[in-house]
């Protein structure tokens, strides 16, 4: 009985791992950018986010196919949307990597300017986020997916930190601007993938349990 | 929830025999909703179905315990009559069964055992109940002619129609829709959603998706037992039971 069916689920989910390690790959990469000041426009990430949206295609198709053609209930339906809301995340995630890579191929970003701040922390962190977010789909482990959602706050504090700083140095005339400006930015990618992550935790738990977070129906 | 219960069911055993078809089943159908019930063939939902206007506790070797309040204070075993129940507890049933009469006589029928005989009451009754049941429009010009004559989806409708004509409060119908094509099923999953605001209905399906598409709540049965009792879109999202989790998701077997 629900032999294909199960071959498809299992398919589903192998397909977001990938999808997911697929991301933090990309976080990494921007990451690494930041730090050695590599990016350049023809830089790997380019290829890795269109690997991602390919993907985000893919398994928006197969959701589709598997809702059309088995009218899933229960797990299964909360399998499939829940996968479904989550690529959408992950791509958004993928788009974030992007953008960091983006303004650090401007070379605005002195490297003493980085290290001035908890930049590469705060995106250890938020890369560990997603990482979590991701385990706790491919295991099934509500804790995991939890830990996850009490995790943003130390993200939304490394940015309030990043940037007080970076005020700080915004007033004080004998900095460059560009720097400044770029670093919040920066930082503000890192704490929307804090973000992201935190939603596919939610679709993870919702997946599990069959309680939506913030659902008062 | 401020919902009124039209069929309260406490502490249901039936027994064919000595076989034990339900295992203290207790439910409350509430009014104006559907309530469907699902389970595997032999759980015990048709048998519950069929409980609500006594159809078979009078069979031979059928014992009964428990209760069946309908409107709270009727114990529907100790103070009505079969015949007065039924009056307010109506079935369709899985084959369309017209009589071998014409359309209008199918729809008149209870009314004239109920005793009404003015020509203008029964033109009435038979008008109302036909555009109650959705299919006035097909055979309003064609009321004399033989109800057999009618394709199986007119004729759940007419049978519809009939058991409307008594106006009962609550209609029972046991898979109205297997013996159906998909635009007559569908025209009467139409028709049951715009019933429920005059009636209250319990349907039997063996169609999951119908479950989902018509009902308010659902009740899964499994081996004479009320698994899992909830509202559908709570019941098919994410079941309590692991027993209604396999079998709505198909792994029983």
């Amino acid at each position: 009985m629900r032999h294909v069916f199960e071959e498809e689920l299992n398919q589903l989910n192998k397909d977001m791992i990938t999808m997911g390690s697929m991301c933090e790959n990309a976080i990494q990469t921007a990451t690494t950018y930041i730090r050695y000041q590599t990016a350049d426009k023809n830089a790997e990430i380019v290829d890795i986010v269109e690997q991602i949206n390919h993907k985000e295609r893919d398994i928006e198709n197969m959701c589709l196919k598997l809702i059309m053609q088995q009218q899933p209930v229960a797990r299964d339906l909360r399998t499939i949307t829940s996968a479904l809301k989550m690529v959408s995340d992950l791509e958004r995630i993928g788009d974030n990597a992007d953008d960091i890579a983006e303004i650090v191929s401007m070379n605005n970003i002195p490297t003493a300017d980085v290290e001035a701040i908890e930049l590469i922390d705060m995106a250890k962190a938020a890369n560990e986020m997603l990482s979590d977010a991701i385990n706790s789909f491919v295991k099934r482990d509500d804790e995991l997916a939890k830990k996850v959602i009490d995790t943003d706050d130390a993200i939304d504090n490394y940015f309030n930190n990043i940037k007080l700083k970076l005020a700080e140095d915004f007033r004080d005339s004998s900095h460059n601007l560009d720097s400044v400006l770029d670093l919040f930015m920066i930082s503000k990618y890192f704490e929307r993938i804090g973000d992201h992550s935190v939603n596919i935790a939610r679709w993870v738990l919702y997946m599990i349990t069959g309680t939506l977070e913030g659902n008062t129906n | 929830m401020s919902e009124n219960i039209k069929i309260s069911v406490k502490d249901l055993d039936l027994y064919y025999g000595s076989f034990q078809a339900l295992k203290k089943v207790n439910l409350e159908v509430a009014e104006h909703k559907i309530t469907a019930l699902i389970g595997p063939s032999g759980c015990g939902k048709s048998t519950f179905l069929k409980t609500q206007n006594r159809m078979n506790d009078l069979e031979k070797g059928v014992k009964i315990e428990g209760q069946l309040l309908l409107d709270n204070k009727i114990d529907i075993y100790k103070d009505i009559d079969a015949m007065d129940l039924r009056k307010r507890v109506g079935m369709v049933f899985q084959q369309p069964n017209p009589f071998p009469k014409s359309i209008y006589d199918n729809v008149a029928y209870g009314p004239r055992i109920n005793g009404i005989k003015s020509k203008a009451k029964l033109d009435e009754i038979v008008e109302r109940s036909l555009k109650q049941a959705a299919i006035w429009d097909e055979l309003k010009d064609r009321l004399t002619k033989s109800a057999l004559g009618l394709s199986g989806g007119q004729q759940q409708r007419l049978c519809i129609a009939r058991t409307l004509a008594v106006e009962p409060d609550v209609l029972l119908m046991d898979e109205p829709t297997s013996a159906l094509d998909p635009i007559s099923t569908s025209s009467i999953e139409d028709l049951a959603q715009e019933l429920k605001e005059n009636y209250t209905i319990v349907i039997v399906t063996h169609n999951m998706q119908q479950a989902v598409r018509i009902s308010d709540y659902t009740a899964f049965f499994l081996l004479g037992e009320m698994v899992e009792f909830g509202k559908t879109e709570d019941l098919f999202a994410a079941p309590k039971d692991p027993r209604t989790e396999r079998y709505i998701t198909g792994r029983f077997g």
